[in-house]
């Protein structure tokens, strides 16, 4: 103070404005703001196994919506004759892996069957012998890769005039051979059964019926077991015909292609160029097919969108009402909370099989499976999200803001939704997250023990296909494996990407259970 | 601590009253099954639902359906399936294969999980850690049917160290080898899933633990560090573990439904598929009760032990 007073006395002319025309401001901030989201969202970039996880679910989720596009099948597709064919990538052909083929063990009757279908249609069935072994009784084995999409062969088919017609024009415009010959046995009909078509070759033992060693020619091929007729033209047929097709020595030993029967024209065709002529495109089933022959790609995809949407719809609803069951309960408190909070209790405890059993039971008729499922996911879903919510607001309710806002007149609606809720709702977002891979696991765990179930012609759930695949597990565990993979990598990367949420929007809660 | 353990099961059955009664209610306001014809006289049947009051109403059906209970514990008979055979008997009956499933996998899980925590918190962010956190991730995340199916696959089918199915009683005695190595597909994958939830569970909370203050003091005043973690870590740790562990015991009541489906266990799980699937109701009340009393008990158990492992907390309950 004293210094104060011994200042020098500047006179008042000195004194001069800085400046008198601007406004002054404060420095505006040169750094863009940080919002609740966008902290959220740093916190969430460094956290490299959620991040992998969020990128998975999307590629799983495009997966499941773009399939049907680009998928030449349907779930509704079946083919009795491709039937447990074996996953086939056309980018690895012939590589020995993910090709559609397995090693079978078979003896020479087997081997000379896979290999004679080859040698007719110049395809290869048996893609090489791995091993060639003989028992002591004498009996060769062998161990061989066959192709499990061309070791069909061929079938009979019975076609209509106009088929026949279409059949034959289609051959003669594309140069590919379809119709074979039909065999000498084919009239005699010794051998039964579709497998028969593939028997061309006379057998060793002329007795045998439907199976037993070929008998060879002296150069070690196949004897032809055609079906022969002095005209060249039997049944109308004028198409393509085998190189062998010469009409024999006398010339009058033309194959028969076809026979005239009363529905129509009995044939015996090449099953794989059928199935292009029948569907026009080729029979290619990236994950293999099911038991009825259904493409497991396709199945697989109609099912993780049916999961997904079920998954998404119910965490949606289960999230409004329990964000509103759980903010009257935290909010009000009391008596309120008391009696609200033993509903929640009771439906809490009903273990979940037994709501969706009795939902099924009562609704399926009127609502349909899906929607009485639905509505049993939402009967009990909702309590775990009403305690988070009630949770938060319990903490939250007392705090001065609230208060001040109380005090400045705002009502319990707009204290509930504008000052409490934004509070929880990273809480809320990271349960309903949470709470997609769960609804997922016991949808599919219900279709399993076929508790639901959702199989119609053109729906199908991972579960049911697990459930259908369980019997083969031994024989054709891809039927099992695509479905329990895809199940598996989803539920990982969706409990990863929840947490990684969780820690994201609440860095206190980090690798706590939630 | 009486009041409160009193009140809690008071609150239980109460829960466990609201839900048979509407149960009870939904159940019965399905048809009856239709009647199969075959081999069977329809007016018998008739006379018999009659007799049973199935055409009374349904309060005094709920009366009588109580009253059977708690006079002669009669939970009613089979009528879709073992027909006749009273409903507690049979679940009598089949629960021991649930429970001995069940006990062996979680005797093998538990310290199995016990120590990989332990492990895993120990070596709190080293490699080691980060391996066991990402295999129980893994192991809590991927359906239990898939483990199931893929130890079918592997020991059943391809290594065949295992038989497919259970044994049942007429082949090997209850508590044989065999019994138990028919019953070891099964009893491993229910280990799988329990081994990483104890493990996750162990390594959070002993991973706190460590951090404690009281920690730093036990090594200060002299403490080696074994000693530290075995007397003052491990301990602490162990008053939110434990109850976790009792819950799994009371657990194996219930067993899991889709595990012995695949393994084709006939224990209660099977059963309650089964009176699903064939629409027997008897069956299908009895084990919802069954069922929701498990669930129930098993809370309350857990929030008493809590009391009486640890004091501190039964001083809480009080209030």
């Amino acid at each position: 103070m004293s210094d104060n007073m011994n200042l020098p006395s500047f006179p008042k002319e000195k004194f001069r404005f800085a400046q008198r025309t601007e406004r002054l401001h404060d420095v505006k901030l040169e750094t863009k703001p940080i919002g609740y989201f966008k902290d959220a969202w740093l916190r969430f970039r460094k956290n490299g196994s959620a991040v992998v996880a969020a990128v998975l679910i999307l590629i799983l989720l495009l997966f499941a919506i773009l399939v049907p596009f680009i998928s030449p099948y349907t779930v509704t597709f079946r083919d009795g004759y491709y039937k447990t064919v074996l996953p086939k990538n056309p980018l690895l052909a012939g590589s020995g892996f993910w090709d559609g083929a397995k090693v079978q063990r078979e003896t020479q009757a087997g081997y000379d069957y896979f290999n004679s279908i080859g040698v007719e249609s110049g395809r290869t069935v048996v893609k090489s012998v791995r091993d060639r072994t003989v028992d002591p009784n004498g009996i060769v084995y062998y161990s061989i890769d066959v192709d499990s999409y061309a070791k069909v062969g061929y079938i009979y088919v019975s076609l209509s005039a106009d088929e026949y017609r279409a059949l034959l024009d289609y051959q003669d415009e594309t140069g590919i051979q379809i119709v074979y010959p039909l065999q000498e046995s084919y009239r005699t009909n010794y051998v039964m059964g579709n497998m028969g078509a593939n028997f061309w070759y006379k057998l060793a033992d002329p007795r045998s019926t439907s199976t037993g060693q070929a008998a060879l020619d002296e150069n070690g091929n196949y004897v032809p077991n055609y079906m022969l007729s002095a005209n060249p033209d039997q049944a109308g047929y004028n198409s393509l015909k085998l190189a062998g097709d010469t009409g024999g020595e006398d010339g009058n030993s033309w194959y028969v292609y076809a026979v005239k029967n009363q529905s129509g024209y009995k044939l015996r065709v090449d099953y794989m160029e059928y199935f292009k002529f029948k569907n026009g495109f080729e029979p290619v089933f990236l994950f293999g097919t099911n038991i009825y022959g259904q493409d497991i790609f396709t199945c697989l995809a109609a099912g993780a969108r049916l999961s997904f949407l079920l998954a998404f719809a119910i965490s949606f609803i289960n999230f409004i009402i329990g964000a509103a069951y759980g903010a009257i309960e935290g909010y009000y408190g009391g008596t309120t909370d008391i009696i609200m909070e033993r509903i929640s209790d009771v439906l809490y405890s009903v273990p979940f099989i037994v709501v969706a059993t009795l939902f099924q039971m009562h609704l399926s008729e009127r609502a349909g499976v899906l929607g009485s499922l639905l509505f049993a996911f939402v009967m009990t879903g909702w309590v775990g999200m009403a305690a988070r919510v009630r949770m938060q607001f319990y903490r939250f309710k007392r705090q001065e803001y609230v208060l001040a806002a109380r005090t400045l007149g705002a009502s319990d609606l707009r204290i509930i939704t504008k000052h409490i809720f934004p509070n929880a709702i990273g809480t809320i977002i990271t349960g309903s997250v949470l709470a997609i891979p769960g609804v997922i696991f016991s949808e599919s765990m219900l279709s399993y023990l076929n508790i639901i179930n959702l199989e119609t012609t053109h729906l199908t759930s991972i579960g049911t296909m697990l459930a259908n695949g369980q019997g083969y597990l031994n024989t054709f565990p891809h039927i099992i494996l695509f479905p329990s993979l895809f199940i598996s990598v989803l539920e990982i990367s969706f409990n990863l990407f929840g947490n990684g949420l969780r820690d994201a929007f609440n860095p206190s809660l980090r690798g706590a259970d939630e | 601590m009486g009041k409160y353990v009193i009140k809690r099961i008071l609150l239980m059955f109460l829960t466990l009253f609201i839900i048979m009664t509407m149960c009870f209610i939904l159940i019965k306001l399905l048809p009856l099954p239709a009647i199969r014809e075959m081999g069977r006289d329809v007016n018998l049947i008739l006379a018999k639902r009659e007799q049973m009051g199935y055409n009374k109403p349904l309060l005094v059906q709920y009366f009588l359906f109580l009253k059977n209970i708690i006079l002669y514990w009669d939970w009613g008979v089979g009528e879709q399936m073992y027909e006749a055979l009273p409903v507690w008997d049979v679940l009598m009956m089949k629960l021991p294969y649930t429970v001995i499933v069940n006990l062996y996998s979680i005797l093998i899980a538990i310290p199995l999980g016990l120590m990989f925590g332990i492990y895993a918190a120990l070596r709190k962010n080293r490699w080691q850690d980060h391996a066991v956190s990402t295999l129980v991730v893994v192991f809590i995340s991927v359906p239990s049917y898939v483990y199931a199916l893929l130890v079918q696959y592997l020991f059943c089918y391809k290594l065949g160290w295992f038989p497919l199915t259970v044994e049942s009683l007429e082949n090997a005695a209850f508590f044989s080898g065999r019994m138990f190595r028919s019953m070891m597909p099964a009893i491993m994958s229910l280990g799988f899933g329990v081994v990483a939830g104890l493990t996750r569970y162990t390594r959070a909370e002993l991973s706190e633990v460590l951090t404690s203050e009281f920690m730093l003091l036990a090594r200060t005043k002299g403490l080696t560090k074994a000693q530290a973690i075995s007397r003052h870590a491990l301990r602490n740790a162990m008053v939110v573990i434990l109850p976790m562990i009792i819950g799994e015991f009371i657990g194996i009541l219930g067993g899991s439904l889709i595990i012995e489906k695949i393994f084709a266990i006939p224990g209660v799980g099977n059963l309650y598929v089964g009176s699903i699937s064939v629409r027997d109701y008897n069956f299908f009340m009895a084990l919802t009760v069954f069922y929701t009393f498990i669930g129930l008990a098993s809370g309350i158990v857990i929030d008493i032990s809590y009391g009486f492992i640890d004091p501190r907390i039964r001083m809480g309950a009080k209030k």
